[in-house]
């Protein structure tokens, strides 16, 4: 039969549910632990929210999902969110701008207008949100609740790569382009092509290999260091200013003793970072991201304010984790109905009712063909009969009485 | 009769490109007997390929008709392939190669009156930008392109040049030149692409089909440069700024219609004695004046004026009441309103099949959709939401809507089972061997106005001013 889906997007079946779940439960705790608060904010938002900061690139918006509304007479077009953040920081300045910083997190849907329509255009992401919070420290605090996350996740060989959109942005300044070719080129490195870069020289020799050693480079701090000399006399203070944020946060991360890798071409994505960028890959997939965008609120019409997050993608991540074992097969409870006279159905439900009070998962089998999920199956083949198989022991009993069966069936804690 | 597979079909199209068009086709030995300028026909059959057959579009039908594989090979404008492609990049048409004609661009221009003279001036002067084109998604990419922080768009019809600076502070809009352009008191600001002929292929049927014998006789007229969106601003031109008066807002905006509802229009203007210089079809001023000094009036498409009236660019229009009806349905909340009934250029709506379909009812439509004769329903129509509201209360699905810009009547049968349009007498359709099997709602021009406006204190006495005065005009 043909898919009656749509393009694009995809179902997701009890077992990915369960999945979905136990990453939205661990975030959950996790984020609660540090202090976050959790927040939805809607589907649907104005296009101008996004155009209206001029950081997202014209690729980006242009796979956002946008329409005229049923009032959208006047023109002004709707969006399906095409993106987590910029959503919050107006969500914060509407409702809670009140606060000097307000510590964020949500599990939301992304819909981006993927071409082809055999990746997904709807993703998952749970993000976290500080607004208000000022580097380093709360740089450093988000990548070790991104770690932390992941180790709880249980996913192992998780890579922190680090990169810093302002450094990233004042390098490119240091090639002395028109502010058109500047943000030409910005736009093209945010898109991922770092290929553009290599095409531009400045006029300074001492100047181009400083430049391509940065963006060459990868590790770690220590030889960050010795291999990135900075030409004292050139360089101008936004380079500096950036440089040294940017070795003060990898500083942190060493002396806590987190693990990550230096990357500078490894940004790419939204425009609105301004400083440190997180990316994180697990065996080369990357499975989340991040960065500082202290801009953002400003340029929403806001207060001048620090802000920092990052997401993790829940797609990726479902396909990591295995199952853990179903609680249906450890202590569910499948009840058959022998004959379906009144007195059998009656029995059954006040059998079912008594053990799900006891804490077991209890299904009564209409269809047949369940047994296999779980732990027991309770026949009632007459009236004040129960006949109880244990499948893991192998071992079948016959009882008269509801308390009896309770009681060979235990509680579940 | 050779298997319908091999036939190849050609979607040629009306308008500016049909001459050259025509003339090339005669000089590659493709000649269609019948595609002309006056020609009432829209299928053709080539002279010489017993195989190749054509059907004349729209030219912004072509590049949809061909990604859906209805036809193998079009010929179009370029700046409409981008309008499908800058939107749908997925869309399965492949460009074969320009063409030796139908140069112009598409440009994106402001009034001469806005007094703007780069696009940098332009973007820093406002941070709420009205654009209007006839190509929206276009128009879309444009914005989006120079980072526009906030914009509206306004799909017309045509005339989109007619707009600024009152209606709207730019226009995406094509023009054989820049000339062409200051002529209509227009300044371009960006070229975005050349509006040349092209030759597209159905990409689908580019790997399923032989279609290199007729492919390779155009081989010697192709102009095989590379030619795509490209976005190229344009310099200030020395000395081309004249400091024109900005023009100064009237209280009251009028809009009325060109093409059919054009003459009885003025007839009715004139009968009630409001004098309008240059509203005729032999003499025409997009922007005719008039001896009421708070009264401004524009002249454009029908189709665009319930929107341009919601949106408060105009305080009244005159209209047909399908058209009203087709943006109602869209937009409920909408603040448009009848206000006049003004009787003339009374047209049915109508729900048409071919007479070869047999049906005779919207109902046994739907049974031939229920027992499986047809997969899908396609409807092509004008009226994309009265044929969507249709549609939906008579529960029929699935269906496929082809939004079309007139002629819809040529889509039936091979390239639409369904036709909604609008018939005076049902000759036309009768011509085209199309059966009408029910009526959706009858329609004669009518005055709309902005509920808000009309209440307005500034202007509610001049509104009402012209609401009286045509009512007077009425039989």
């Amino acid at each position: 039969m043909e898919s009656q889906r749509c393009k694009g997007m995809r179902d997701l079946l009890p077992d990915d549910m369960r999945r979905f779940r136990y990453i939205e439960d661990t975030f959950r705790n996790c984020c609660v632990k540090w202090g976050y608060r959790e927040v939805r904010t809607p589907s649907l938002e104005y296009l101008h929210l996004f155009t209206a900061t001029g950081t997202l690139t014209p690729s980006k918006l242009g796979k956002a999902y946008s329409f005229l509304d049923w009032d959208g007479w006047s023109g002004e077009r709707v969006v399906l969110r095409p993106d987590g953040t910029i959503p919050i920081a107006r969500l914060y300045i509407e409702n809670l701008s009140q606060q000097q910083d307000a510590r964020l997190f949500y599990v939301t849907g992304i819909f981006a207008f993927e071409q082809t329509g055999k990746e997904n255009r709807e993703r998952w992401q749970c993000g976290v949100e500080f607004l208000g919070g000022a580097s380093p420290m709360a740089d450093v605090e988000l990548m070790l609740l991104a770690r932390e996350l992941l180790h709880n996740l249980g996913i192992g060989e998780v890579e922190l790569r680090m990169s810093h959109a302002g450094l990233a942005k004042a390098l490119v300044k240091e090639l002395g382009l028109s502010p058109k070719d500047e943000a030409g080129m910005l736009g093209r490195i945010l898109d991922g092509d770092w290929q553009a870069w290599r095409k531009v020289k400045s006029n300074n020799l001492e100047l181009d290999r400083f430049l391509a050693s940065v963006v060459n480079f990868k590790g770690k701090l220590s030889d960050f260091l010795k291999k990135v000399e900075l030409p004292a006399s050139q360089a101008s203070a936004g380079l500096k200013s950036n440089l040294s944020d940017f070795t003060d946060i990898v500083r942190l991360l060493d002396d806590l003793e987190c693990d990550y890798w230096i990357d500078i071409a490894a940004i790419h994505g939204f425009e609105y970072y301004t400083g440190v960028c997180l990316q994180l890959f697990h065996r080369g997939e990357k499975i989340g991201g991040g960065g500082r965008y202290d801009e953002l609120l400003s340029l929403m019409g806001s207060k001048n304010m620090p802000a920092c997050g990052f997401a993790i993608y829940v797609e990726p991540v479902i396909k990591m984790l295995s199952l853990k074992e179903d609680e249906r097969s450890e202590s569910g409870v499948l009840v058959k109905a022998g004959e379906r006279t009144p007195g059998v159905m009656e029995a059954c439900f006040s059998l079912a009712q008594s053990l799900r009070n006891t804490g077991h998962i209890v299904e009564l089998d209409l269809a047949g063909g369940r047994a296999a999920d779980y732990r027991w199956v309770v026949s009632v083949p007459g009236e004040g009969s129960f006949v109880i198989i244990d499948r893991k022991s192998g071992e079948k009993r016959e009882v008269s009485s509801l308390t009896q069966v309770a009681g060979m069936l235990g509680g579940v804690d | 009769m050779a298997n319908q597979s091999n036939y190849i079909k050609l979607a040629l199209p009306k308008g500016r490109l049909l001459p050259a068009t025509a003339n090339l086709l005669a000089d590659v030995g493709l000649g269609f007997k019948g595609y002309t300028e006056r020609t009432r026909q829209y299928r053709l059959q080539s002279r010489n390929l017993p195989y190749l057959t054509a059907k004349i579009f729209r030219e912004k039908d072509i590049p949809i008709q061909v990604a859906i594989g209805n036809y193998d090979l079009g010929i179009c404008g370029l700046d409409w392939i981008e309008e499908l492609l800058v939107r749908y990049k997925a869309s399965a048409v492949a460009k074969i190669s320009a063409l030796n004609y139908g140069g112009g661009y598409v440009y994106a221009a402001v009034s001469y009156k806005s007094g703007i003279s780069n696009l940098d001036e332009f973007l820093a002067r406002q941070r709420n930008w009205r654009i209007v084109s006839e190509y929206p998604n276009l128009a879309e990419a444009f914005a989006l392109s120079v980072r526009m922080r906030r914009f509206r768009i306004f799909p017309v019809w045509g005339d989109a040049e007619v707009y600024p600076p009152e209606n709207a502070e730019i226009a995406i809009l094509g023009a054989r030149n820049r000339r062409e352009l200051e002529r209509k008191g227009l300044l371009p600001l960006m070229k975005l692409l050349p509006t040349k002929a092209m030759i597209i292929a159905s990409q689908k049927n580019l790997n399923s089909k032989d279609l290199a014998s007729v492919l390779n006789c155009f081989a010697s007229k192709l102009d095989n440069k590379e030619f795509s969106l490209s976005f190229e601003e344009l310099g200030r031109k020395e000395g081309s700024i004249e400091s024109l008066p900005r023009p100064e807002l009237k209280k009251v905006r009028l809009a009325l219609p060109d093409g059919h509802q054009l003459p009885p229009t003025a007839q009715l203007l004139k009968r009630v004695g409001l004098n309008l210089s240059h509203y005729s079809v032999e003499a025409l001023d997009y922007h005719p004046s008039v001896d009421l000094d708070w009264l401004d009036i524009k002249v454009i498409r029908p189709q665009d004026m319930p929107l341009q009236v919601a949106n408060g660019n105009f305080d009244l229009a005159i209209t047909g009441r399908d058209w009203l009806l087709d943006h109602v349905y869209r937009f409920p909340s909408s603040p448009v309103v009848e206000l006049l009934d003004l009787g003339f250029g009374k047209v049915k709506v109508v729900a048409a099949t071919s007479q070869e379909m047999p049906v005779s009812t919207i109902e046994e439509v739907k049974q031939l959709l229920q027992k499986g004769k047809l997969s899908t329903l396609r409807v092509a129509s004008e009226y994309v939401n009265i044929s969507d509201k249709y549609l939906c209360d008579h529960h029929v699905s699935p269906y496929k809507l082809i939004l079309t810009w007139g002629t819809s009547e040529a889509f039936l049968p091979e390239d639409a089972d369904l036709l909604i349009d609008n018939t005076q007498t049902g000759r036309t359709m009768a011509e085209h061997n199309l059966k009408i099997i029910d009526t959706l709602c009858e329609s004669t021009a009518c005055l709309i106005g902005n509920k808000e406006s009309i209440v307005s204190p500034d202007r509610k006495e001049e509104i009402d001013f012209l609401i009286q005065m045509m009512r007077g005009g009425l039989a």
